[in-house]
């Protein structure tokens, strides 16, 4: 089996089945970190999660709440728009349909919210129908900070950048507003199988 | 120590394509804290995009995305930068 060093990249894995390889994508083993800012370390006791915006009314769990809730066990692949693909990743978490479970709202849209001042937004009907999820475990351990923890969101259908890491909520909105990368040239949708990286893509 | 923090050397190849001269020298105003620093001494992370940041209070003052073809810059918390002429 050919495996061919790509330094801190990892390794390219020539012979990963290509129907789970998005185009312009290589498998890798490794699970590269990348970072838009420092990592928050929000104590666990001071740590919430919320869905606010355009709701009949704001839902709140402590971690100890969220926790408590129905989790599931979750095994994707994943794409970074900086075109690595890893395959069968396991983690854990609590499903946003869990969340969302009686919601009254006329949003079509939301904006993740995170510790440290990231957002990303996506349509609401990206996040419903077993899509997506509160992630705090990976690969059966707690979810490590620099990996998003204590909480991450996990969107594996579209790219790694709208998995935002170290979530602590939901806006519901009415329109479309564009978060952190999608304001500055990423797309706003970001389908890894249409290779929709950049505006106009 | 933030692990996966650089220096602003680290982003000096990406902005060299977008401004003219010496730009590690370059010194920027921090429009959430006022803080004037050289280019060179901002905090650099690298994500989807490239990130600068202040040195002082983690504000982001530079975000910086190309697909190769096209650079986007967004300079909404830089509220000047001081280029020699
Ligand atoms: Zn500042």
């Amino acid at each position: 089996m050919p495996i061919i060093s790509r330094g801190f990249k990892g390794r390219r894995r020539d012979d990963a089945p290509r129907d789970r390889v998005p185009p312009g994508q290589y498998v890798t083993d490794d699970f590269p970190v990348l970072s838009a800012g420092p990592t928050p370390h929000t104590p666990l006791d001071q740590w919430d999660f919320t869905i606010v915006g355009e709701v009949d009314e704001r839902r709140r769990w402590t971690w100890d709440e969220l926790r408590a809730l129905p989790s599931e066990t979750i095994t994707v692949d994943i794409s970074c728009v900086t075109k690595w693909t890893k395959l069968d990743t396991v983690w854990e978490g609590v499903s946003v349909d869990t969340l969302l479970d009686g919601v009254e709202t006329s949003a079509e849209y939301l904006t993740v919210f995170c510790d440290g001042g990231y957002t990303t937004n996506l349509p609401l009907a990206d996040v419903t129908g077993g899509q997506a999820w509160i992630a705090f475990a990976y690969d059966g351990e707690p979810l490590e900070p620099e990996h998003g923890g204590p909480a991450r969101l996990l969107v594996p259908h579209l790219y790694f950048w709208k998995s935002a890491k170290w979530v602590r909520g939901l806006r519901l909105t009415a329109t479309d507003e564009l978060g952190f990368w999608e304001s500055n040239g990423y797309h706003n949708y970001g389908d890894p199988w249409k290779e929709q990286r950049y505006w106009g893509d | 120590m933030e692990a996966l923090r650089l220096d602003g050397n680290a982003a000096a190849g990406l902005l060299s394509e977008v401004f003219a001269g010496e730009v590690t020298t370059a010194v920027g105003t921090c429009d959430s804290c006022g803080a004037v620093e050289a280019v060179g001494a901002i905090h650099v992370y690298m994500a989807a995009g490239t990130v600068l940041r202040c040195p002082h209070c983690e504000a982001v003052v530079m975000k910086v995305v190309t697909d190769g073809e096209r650079i986007w810059m967004d300079l909404r918390g830089l509220r000047t930068l001081e280029l020699a002429s």
